[in-house]
């Protein structure tokens, strides 16, 4: 697919999503990295970040369910999240490796796991704050457990998972990044390289087009999370 | 459909839950059972009928049982010991995949907080309950528009649940319980969310959709003013203990102990008080066949500006003013003076909805449902009876300052036949059935 027609479609999906400002933006961002040389870095980039956080998402959203409807699990794993999250990111490098040698397949495992916590909290946290009346409705009104977790419990926390989905996603970006020292490819093995050469300059490109992938996932995901909103409701 | 039966049903909350059962089992209350063993006793020992048709309202103050016991008949909280019955189903033994299909046949919810799903139209919330049933959408949608028209909420069903008004809302609430077509509703405090003006609109349609579905309801209310307004027996909790069961004017002239005294003290006495209660027994009724005479002689005493005249079977039949009696001629009958329009209420009738016809036209005369004529209120009668507190006034000899019949509502140990009217325990008599 040439870079322009990739640009295009971005640019129409974002605007569909998050209206003409956010579609905007996208325009002149990936066009701006276009222009630097860096487009392959930066579809590698986008590849690398939207895979972990689908594969972090199909783990952690039914996780996240598991952690609100058993207090027991929550609080059995609930430390083991925060280590998750604490945990200095480059210590993930290490144990992939001998699973999975150097290469994206590496980087790809170090990010899921350092950006799953997110998801996985807030999803519980979005269906333990359902109002208890709202529950008990659903209860009252004899609801299987089923129905009413994706009649009632889901459809009222998914503003919450959404923010987790946000909060997943920058996390993986981040590990991308740093990903590159365990061979991931994209902005992060051009952040990379240029530390070791030494090159201020274009350290500095890859690091803008860092920050312009992140500002259009972020404003994407967001527009998305506030969709997901009752009507109405700020 | 509709009939629940309690049965010694206790809720213990902590630990130590067979101790307190059996505490209960011999006679202990809440606070001993506190005290012997820990326990939170929640609800102790009740047992009552909710009867089929009935509006029935749990009253107490905050913390008395009065939800917890409500959510024990869909068994939303689980009574710890004790049966009750749906008819003929025993709901604490039913499993879980039974109970879900008991729920969603038999009970409606309406909620304090009204709880609609924010994210839901009012049409898809009212369809809640026929979707967790399986419903299929065009039924459903039929069904939730019919119960949204019922309501009076024609026109807002693709609205959501926050452009509506808390009293809006609670329609909308009630309308979900209905759409679902079970035979019980459940009420928890439905109308304490809502501003006065809005509340009483409520109660009133309540009771009107009430006479047209004939559902069996169990309402939880804090507020007598409520129950009185609904107009059904009211079940009076304290601790966890149902305190006395009765119609609330029942309740209110003989309250069961100094707790519910205190309770009904501030009560409205025109909204809780029916007619007969009001109604002069004791007053001169003349016959149609006496002469002017004979009613001359009778009337005396004087001291009204009209008479009821009933005929030889107790069977009203019209009131002779004084000034016409007066001016007759001796050798009449009473019949050819009755006024042709006298005020007549029925038995059951509400004070509060007496006073306007007293106030414009003098006595008005209180007729049973088969005719009989009971008696006549007049003015006089309304201020007695209104300035009378039950137990106020025991160490009163009524008989000496008022005319006979005043003790009616003041005292409690008349119980002659010629007076037996309000005081007289009436649990279950036919005619303290309020309409």
């Amino acid at each position: 697919m040439p870079p322009w027609l990739a640009i295009a479609v971005a640019a129409l999906a974002t605007a569909k999503i998050g209206g003409r400002k956010v579609g905007l933006l996208t325009l002149a961002g990936l066009l701006f990295l276009w222009n630097l040389r860096l487009w392959q870095a930066t579809v590698e980039t986008l590849v690398l970040v939207i895979l972990a956080t689908l594969a972090a998402l199909v783990i952690g959203i039914p996780v996240g369910i598991w952690f609100a409807l058993s207090r027991r699990a929550w609080r059995t794993f609930s430390p083991v999240l925060d280590m998750m999250q604490t945990l200095p990111s480059f210590v993930y490098l290490i144990p992939a490796l001998p699973f999975f040698g150097l290469g994206a397949v590496s980087a790809c495992f170090a990010t899921i796991v350092f950006s799953v916590p997110p998801v996985i909290r807030l999803t519980a946290l979005g269906i333990r704050n359902v109002p208890s009346e709202l529950v008990e409705a659903s209860d009252a009104f004899g609801s299987s457990a089923t129905q009413k977790l994706f009649k009632v419990q889901l459809p009222l926390a998914l503003p919450t998972i959404m923010a987790g989905v946000n909060q997943t996603m920058m996390l993986a970006l981040s590990m991308v990044v740093i990903a590159a020292m365990i061979g991931a490819g994209g902005l992060g093995r051009a952040v990379w390289q240029s530390i070791q050469r030494l090159e201020a300059g274009a350290g500095f490109e890859a690091g803008i087009g860092i920050v312009i992938v992140a500002v259009i996932l972020d404003r994407a995901t967001q527009a998305l999370a506030a969709r997901a909103r009752p009507h109405g409701s700020a | 459909m509709g009939r629940i039966t309690l049965e010694n049903v206790s809720k213990i909350f902590g630990s130590n839950h067979a101790e307190a059962v059996d505490l209960i089992s011999r006679g202990k209350r809440k606070a001993e059972v506190a005290e012997a063993c820990g326990a939170v006793v929640g609800l102790c020992d009740i047992s009552f009928d909710v009867r089929e048709g009935e509006i029935l309202i749990l009253m107490g103050l905050s913390g008395s049982g009065k939800s917890t016991l409500l959510r024990c008949m869909n068994r939303l909280v689980e009574p710890t010991v004790g049966r009750i019955l749906v008819d003929d189903v025993d709901v604490t033994r039913l499993g879980r995949k039974e109970l879900l299909a008991f729920r969603q046949k038999t009970f409606g919810m309406v909620f304090q907080h009204f709880a609609l799903l924010p994210n839901r139209t009012i049409l898809s919330n009212v369809g809640f309950g026929l979707e967790i049933k399986n419903v299929p959408v065009k039924q459903r949608t039929d069904a939730a528009m019919q119960a949204i028209e019922l309501v009076g909420l024609k026109g807002w069903e693709s609205k959501y649940p926050h452009e509506l008004s808390g009293g809006m809302q609670q329609r909308a609430g009630l309308a979900r319980a209905l759409a679902a077509d079970a035979d019980i509703l459940l009420m928890d405090e439905a109308f304490s969310a809502l501003d006065p003006l809005i509340r009483r609109d409520m109660q009133a349609e309540l009771r009107e959709l009430q006479r047209k579905l004939k559902k069996t309801i169990v309402f939880v209310s804090h507020d007598l003013d409520e129950a009185v307004a609904l107009g059904g027996r009211i079940v009076l909790m304290k601790d966890g203990e149902v305190v006395q069961i009765g119609q609330p004017e029942e309740v209110v002239a003989r309250p069961a102990t100094e707790y519910v005294r205190r309770f009904v003290e501030h009560i409205d006495l025109a909204a809780v008080m029916r007619a007969e209660q009001v109604a002069d027994r004791a007053a001169i009724v003349l016959s149609p066949t006496d002469t002017v005479a004979e009613a001359r002689l009778r009337t005396a005493a004087g001291g009204s500006d009209g008479w009821l005249v009933a005929d030889q079977d107790g069977r009203f039949v019209g009131r002779v003013r004084a000034e016409r009696l007066a001016n007759a001629r001796v050798g009449d009958t009473v019949s050819g003076l009755l006024d042709l329009d006298p005020g007549v209420v029925s038995a059951g009738t509400r004070l509060d909805a007496v006073l306007g016809q007293v106030a414009d036209g003098g006595a008005v005369a209180v007729v049973a449902e088969d005719g009989r004529l009971i008696g006549p209120i007049t003015s006089r009668d309304i201020v007695r009876a209104l300035a009378a507190r039950p137990n106020a006034h025991h160490d009163h000899s009524p008989t000496q300052t008022k005319p006979a019949g005043a003790e009616r509502w003041t005292g409690t140990s008349q119980n002659s036949p010629s007076t037996r009217s309000a005081t007289t325990p009436s649990t279950g008599s036919p005619n303290m059935a309020v309409g």
